[in-house]
């Protein structure tokens, strides 16, 4: 079954640039997907119709079914609590702890106080921050601020975790440390990943199915791809 | 339930928050702390205007002076006669006898000549003292009165009193265009405040929508954060309102310059007007973020 099909999308922005090119795809259920392009091949474009932040110009994007491309403005929340989000920036309140930052995600839509409890240490114990539950982001490596973002993406049990170069701002090590992390939601939580990214090592390591655009259109879609394979 | 739990926790973050951007927050009370307390004057002093004139208007009197030969049985029958016009709301007699008496009891020179004059030979006259309902009417009023046989004289002070009450319908106006501008300028300024508040919270708006929480549940903390800036912006108002009007009162005595110009009485007034104070503060600080928080809810 398809988790996410993507059919005949175009995406030309107000600026007349177009984005992407009558694009189709899809993605079963608990696969762990990269995309991979040059800068402008429109990675970020991609990813932000996947959680509804654009909306496609043309075509159709269905998400367990929901047709994203024609959600209101006004349930588009609906959308993002079943999705997790993760940026190359971290994204983190700096006023708030670890624990603060991800219990957010359950307070903000109105989730019972030991339900967030329960569901935020079980998060931060997952990305392997245990210890630093009462730091601030500003106490936290780049990586640790990752790892705060991804289980902050994950607390709610999403069935997709979506990331935009979530290893952007890494140095090599600490990416792969991300990466096993991402990849131990993917085996042990089932949740569907999508992650765009530059990094050739991780690609190539990983051996994961392999999406990889350039200006704009498909050119390779691999179930175990690497980053050799393609003309990017 | 739901909605219940995410008020309280709504409440608990507006302190959080008025605490976090404190420079800010202050800023944003300062202002309409000033601003109401303009408002509050405006209101004590249009209120106490508008009692001055209402004093004044039940003050006016006209007094009706009949004809010397004027009879005791005509002094009933001319007063049913004038009692049946529309705008009279009260009319006393005051005979010659009464008003020698009252003369004599002014002054001694009064009481001395008076004395002299022979019981039979009053040269007063049996007079009405009206008072009228609508004192805008009264012109009117007395033409009536003047048409009808042996009313010689009538007398109500014309023009001061009309001069007295267009001085305070002005007066009024002024207060009323003040204090409107006023609630308009400082809802100018709560919008632009609150919008600062928000820009400084942009990236905790924009992380609350990507995590899925709804337009009204990112629009609720603010507004419940306008909503406390407005309570606390009036608590100083509020103070200079009891305790000024009370002072002023008490200084003067509850009257300024003649008895004619009454205080309105510090209790329950100085409560309504702090009322009126905190509900203004609250309703504007509500209006200002709830139009602030809009641009950022779109997608
Ligand atoms: N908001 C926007 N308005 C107009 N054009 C945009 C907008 N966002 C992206 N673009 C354009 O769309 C194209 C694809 O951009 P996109 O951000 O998707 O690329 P990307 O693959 O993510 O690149 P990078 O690797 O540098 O992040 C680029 O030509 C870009 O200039
Ligand atoms: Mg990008």
């Amino acid at each position: 079954m398809d988790f996410i099909d993507i059919k005949h999308v175009n995406k030309v922005y107000k600026n007349g640039v177009t984005a992407i090119y009558d694009l189709s795809l899809k993605i079963k259920k608990g696969d762990f997907v990269f995309v991979i392009g040059g800068s402008g091949s429109g990675k970020s474009t991609l990813i932000k119709m996947l959680y509804r932040e654009e909306r496609p110009t043309s075509g159709e994007i269905f998400l367990g079914g929901l047709n994203v491309a024609k959600l209101r403005n006004s349930k588009v929340y609906k959308l993002r609590r079943k999705l997790g989000i993760v940026f190359q920036d971290y994204r983190l309140l700096p006023k708030l702890t670890v624990y603060e930052n991800v219990a957010f995600a359950l307070e903000v839509i109105g989730a019972k106080k030991d339900e967030i409890k329960a569901k935020t240490l079980k998060a931060i114990d997952l990305v392997g921050l245990k210890a630093k539950t009462r730091n601030y982001p500003t106490e936290l490596s780049g990586g640790e601020q990752q790892r705060v973002a991804i289980a902050r993406a994950i607390v709610n049990n999403p069935r997709l975790l979506i990331c935009d170069e979530p290893t952007g701002n890494l140095d090599p090590d600490m990416s792969k440390d991300i990466v096993k992390v991402l990849d131990t939601i993917n085996k042990e939580m089932g949740t569907t990943i999508v992650m765009a990214t530059h990094d050739r090592e991780i690609v190539n390591d990983m051996k994961k199915h392999v999406i990889a655009l350039k200006d704009g259109r498909l050119v390779k879609d691999f179930e175990k791809g690497t980053y050799d394979n393609e003309v990017v | 339930m739901k909605l219940f739990r995410m008020f309280g926790r709504n409440i608990r973050d507006a302190f959080k928050s008025v605490g976090r951007n404190f420079s800010l927050s202050i800023a944003s009370i300062s202002c309409i702390s000033i601003t109401l307390i303009v408002v509050g004057l405006s209101l004590l002093i249009s209120y106490n205007v508008n009692n001055f004139t209402e004093t004044i208007k039940k003050d006016v009197t006209i007094v009706v002076f009949l004809s010397q030969d004027t009879t005791e049985e005509e002094l009933g029958t001319i007063k049913d006669e004038i009692e049946k016009f529309d705008n009279i709301a009260s009319i006393v007699v005051k005979t010659k006898e009464e008003a020698k008496k009252e003369m004599m009891l002014e002054s001694e020179i009064f009481e001395a000549t008076m004395n002299t004059w022979p019981e039979e030979d009053n040269p007063l006259r049996d007079s009405y003292l009206i008072k009228v309902d609508d004192i805008e009417k009264i012109n009117e009023t007395v033409e009536l009165i003047k048409k009808i046989e042996k009313v010689e004289v009538v007398d109500y002070g014309e023009g001061m009193v009309e001069q007295l009450i267009d001085a305070f319908k002005l007066v009024q106006r002024i207060t009323l265009v003040i204090v409107i501008i006023l609630i308009v300028v400082t809802i100018f300024l709560i919008v632009n405040t609150i919008k600062l508040t928000i820009f400084s919270r942009k990236r905790e708006i924009s992380i609350m929508r990507l995590v899925g929480a709804s337009n009204l549940s990112i629009k609720i903390p603010f507004v419940i954060e306008g909503m406390l800036i407005g309570t606390l912006g009036s608590i100083i108002p509020i103070v200079v309102t009891i305790y000024g009007y009370v002072a002023f009162y008490d200084k003067f005595n509850g009257q300024v310059f003649s008895p004619l110009f009454k205080l309105v009485a510090p209790e329950p007034f100085i409560y309504i007007v702090s009322a009126i104070v905190l509900v203004i503060g609250i309703i504007v600080g509500m209006f200002g973020s709830g139009r602030a928080v809009r641009k950022y809810l779109k997608v």
